[in-house]
């Protein structure tokens, strides 16, 4: 659920979304649910012509296993804190596998 | 490299600072489960706005696109065009009054097909119309008849079909498995 969380901290930040059928999808991030799909607001495409049905489309549904990456704002994102969440996160599942 | 914080972290909401509200458990020990249940939002920090944790699932997502008239981007790269009538957490949905809309070079084309339910593995995205923009297509698109462009669309796919193959043989004599064997997308 770590991921999940900090996807809602970046809520309102552009984020960009590359799907894995190599659409790139710029955006604000509107919501984000347990399974990673994510709504984003209005969205502009990179290549548009390249993709036309979604040039009348303001705000997308992005199913989330056809994501391959997310590009985040790097002003948005504390990575000391993502990391001690981790750590910690990691810790708590070694703990609760020895305890069976 | 970062200091070792003492305590929960300060501004990563909501699951730690949920654990930090809820009284006395011993330190270490995970808080009860309620990411997705009740109780009040916890207070971010400043600049950051809270919502509350029902607005993070699939259906209050998909609740406000219901009975408007969508795009639905399929994995095998089809194009529906609908109105939004019922869905499920999944993603399954229905969709009213679907027009399948092909596009081709320069070219494109509506087949009517009606009433649709997909499986929500399938979709793979799905984006709300502009009604400012309604079945608004770049200029170098024009409309067709469905006979041509379902025609040309067949010879492009039975194309991309040999060079998906030829190239998907090179990668895995590299060792490499594609993400999507010989689907065709876009």
């Amino acid at each position: 659920m770590l991921f999940f969380s900090f996807f809602k901290t970046l809520v309102n930040h552009e984020v960009t979304v590359e799907l894995k059928n190599d659409i790139s999808i710029r955006g604000t991030l509107k919501s984000v649910d347990q399974y990673l799909n994510i709504k984003l607001d209005d969205i502009s495409v990179v290549e548009e012509l390249k993709y036309p049905h979604l040039s009348s489309v303001k705000n997308v549904f992005i199913r989330g296993s056809v994501v391959r990456y997310v590009h985040l704002p790097a002003a948005a994102v504390d990575t000391p804190l993502l990391e001690d969440a981790t750590r910690r996160e990691a810790s708590q599942a070694a703990t609760k596998a020895k305890q069976g | 490299m970062s200091t070792p914080q003492p305590g929960p972290p300060q501004g990563f909401p909501p699951s730690h600072q949920q654990q930090q509200q809820h009284p006395p458990g011993p330190p270490g020990l995970p808080g009860p489960p309620d990411m997705m249940g009740g109780g009040p939002p916890p207070p971010g920090p400043p600049g950051v706005p809270q919502l509350p944790p029902q607005m993070f699932t699939t259906a209050a997502q998909l609740l406000d696109l219901t009975d408007k008239k969508l795009m639905v981007a399929l994995r095998d790269g089809r194009k529906l065009l609908g109105v939004l009538r019922s869905w499920d957490q999944f993603g399954n949905l229905v969709l009213q009054n679907t027009v399948e809309r092909l596009f081709v070079q320069n070219l494109y084309a509506d087949v009517e097909r009606g009433l649709f339910l997909v499986r929500g593995e399938n979709v793979s995205l799905l984006g709300e119309i502009d009604l400012d923009k309604d079945d608004y297509i770049p200029s170098p698109f024009k409309q067709a008849p469905v006979e041509q462009v379902f025609a040309l669309k067949k010879a492009e796919e039975a194309e991309r079909k040999v060079h998906d193959k030829s190239r998907s043989r090179r990668l895995a004599a590299e060792g490499f498995e594609g993400e999507h064997n010989g689907e065709a997308i876009i």
